[in-house]
């Protein structure tokens, strides 16, 4: 933990993080100007309504996407810290425990049953379908994986089981995609590929509270996640009680998680390499990690958000298959050069 | 000082620990041999709280352990256990730094950093305080632990005697270094009075020349506790270990 290293890292990152925000707000479809900008914020701030189209576009549509990004990036990107340090394991991803799985299953059952079923609460109808499927498979995950004696429930056996409840979940997605028609089977497959184009100030809201607040929290454990890197008994030899840390990060982890995953889709690969990519720049300590990972997580998202804009553009990509696209080469290529021993 | 009070623990119908009771005093070394699966491992566990026993009791200052949290447990008692592999690549320093952790909230504060630096010292790791751990020898990640466990009892505690529990502490360390830790452990207990230093060990040697009393287990059972003359000798090591060996010097 090099003090000195950490605070010049955090900063570029902060820099970086603010010039890909700005290019983010300014190009897409509709190319905005500065001036645009400018009197789009005079606007909210004089209280007066925006009349012109492209203000409106910044104001509603682009700003809140770009936001979005940056807060559910950071959501995966912790997320991935977290799940890594809990199960000691680098091939960990905060989807591991069912959260995602189960949120694309609460996402595709609304697709395609909702209307049979009539669930209907507007817009937020998807959401908390998605936060219901999220929450459901990672507590499943957990209540099996606890062992009939003691009730404890090792690392390992929490692993497989939510490998087994994933499988489960995402053959669900298979069969509900399977019986839908073409347009419903269509937005399974855009949801499972996860996009921020229909972002939205009341979502955000809610997903910058529930991220920022769970970073914050996840700040004051990561002491006892570097002891556990020594492993379970040797951390509790240090005093910590390793079944409370357990339930608080995972507790973290699947909301965090499942909140941002309920409005964005399902998105892979960031909250894998991010942490990685930390760790070969500065080493483990996971003070470090999570709020570095935040800045990281939040631009690998907004980048990727960009490509995904401009690269077909008028038309956008699905985000996930740009962070995939470019994080898998990127992440190869620095997995060689690097001396990144295990 | 610790006590073992009718000391048993069972598992799927086979002792482990079979009624052991005895009192291991501070200032001393107390070393433990035995035959493989004599239970010397399991000792120590249930002396750190990791198993817990079926029936009986661990009292350290007379206090029962399991009414002690697993944190007021890690601030006078260090434990080194075998096998210890990290998860994640770590520098050295890291390493060290985590046996000061029950002792501060977020980040470390001057007099944990000092003792870090003098643990490192004691053990001669301090040169390779910025590699990973993870490419380190078995011996010099051995050390490493022995810094990490030394920093985490290094300065007493008001009201509390300190307790260091070390499971095969010698393993993958050549002979130089087995002499030399010993006589470390030695020094340092000489300065810390109300330390009381358990071990495991397999050599004879090294557990004559060193020890202050000798527990020779057998069949989870104690076959002879007390001091190194009245328990270690040809006859005792027939007995426990089915060899037949020579005594060449005496024993103090």
């Amino acid at each position: 933990m090099n003090q000195s290293n950490s605070k010049v890292i955090g900063l570029a990152l902060l820099v970086i993080l603010i010039l890909i925000s700005l290019f983010s707000v300014k190009f897409g479809a509709v190319s905005i100007s500065i001036q645009e900008i400018g009197n789009a914020f005079t606007h909210l701030i004089q209280g007066t309504e925006i009349t012109d189209l492209n203000e409106r576009i910044f104001m509603q549509i682009r700003l809140p996407r770009v936001i979005m990004g940056i807060f559910v990036g950071a959501a995966l990107a912790v997320g991935g810290v977290l799940m890594q340090a809990l199960f000691r394991n680098p091939i960990v991803e905060p989807g591991l425990i069912g959260t995602s799985s189960g949120a694309a299953f609460g996402a595709a059952f609304y697709f395609v049953l909702g209307a049979t079923f009539k669930l209907n609460l507007g817009e937020w109808t998807l959401p908390i379908a998605a936060c219901l499927g999220g929450i459901v498979s990672t507590m499943l995950v957990f209540y099996l994986s606890q062992s009939k004696n003691g009730g404890k429930s090792s690392v390992v056996s929490l692993l497989l089981t939510g490998i087994a409840i994933n499988a489960l979940f995402l053959s669900g997605v298979g069969f509900l995609s399977y019986i839908a028609r073409d347009p419903q089977a269509r937005s399974i497959t855009f949801w499972n590929l996860g996009t921020l184009s229909g972002a939205y100030w009341e979502g955000l809201l809610i997903v910058a509270i529930v991220t920022t607040f769970s970073i914050l929290l996840s700040l004051r454990y990561a002491k006892q996640l570097n002891a556990l890197m020594l492993g379970e008994q040797e951390a509790q030899l240090l005093g910590i009680s390793i079944f409370q840390l357990k339930i608080k990060i995972l507790l973290i982890n699947v909301v965090m998680v499942a909140v941002a995953t309920a409005f964005v889709g399902v998105i892979g690969f960031v909250g894998l390499i991010v942490p990685h990519l930390l760790r070969m720049i500065n080493g483990s300590d996971n003070r470090f990690l999570i709020w570095s990972g935040a800045l990281l997580g939040a631009i690998v998202l907004t980048a990727s958000d960009l490509t995904a804009r401009l690269i077909l553009s008028p038309a956008e990509l699905p985000i996930g298959i740009v962070t995939s696209l470019i994080g898998v080469p990127v992440f190869i290529i620095l997995l060689r050069r690097t001396n990144y021993f295990f | 000082m610790i006590q073992l009070a009718n000391l048993s623990l069972k598992k799927s119908g086979k002792n482990l620990i079979d009624d052991v009771s005895l009192k291991f005093n501070h200032g001393k070394m107390h070393l433990i041999l035995g035959p493989n699966g004599a239970g010397k491992s399991t000792l120590v566990k249930l002396m750190s709280g990791e198993l817990k026993p079926n029936i009986g009791q661990v009292l350290i200052d007379g206090q029962e352990l399991e009414k002690t949290s697993f944190k007021d447990q890690a601030k006078y008692r260090a434990v080194l256990s075998q096998n210890i592999e990290l998860s994640f690549p770590l520098r050295v320093s890291e390493v060290v730094m985590m046996g000061r952790f029950p002792h501060y909230e977020s980040s470390p504060k001057p007099l944990d950093l000092e003792i870090c630096e003098e643990s490192m010292k004691l053990f001669r790791v301090d040169e390779m305080r910025n590699r990973n751990y993870l490419t380190l020898s078995g011996g010099e990640k051995q050390r490493v632990q022995f810094a990490r466990v030394f920093a985490q009892i290094w300065t007493p505690l008001p009201g509390r005697s300190r307790l260091l529990l070390l499971d095969e502490l010698l393993t993958f360390l050549d002979i130089y270094y087995q002499y030399d830790l010993m006589q470390k452990i030695r020094d340092f207990m000489v300065k810390n009075e109300d330390l009381t230093v358990i071990g495991v060990v397999h050599d004879m040697n090294i557990a004559a020349k060193f020890a202050d009393t000798i527990l020779l287990l057998k069949d989870a059972k104690v076959f002879a506790f007390g001091e190194t003359k009245n328990t270690l000798n040809a006859s005792t090591i027939y007995q426990v270990f089915q060899v037949k060996v020579e005594q060449y010097f005496e024993v103090k």
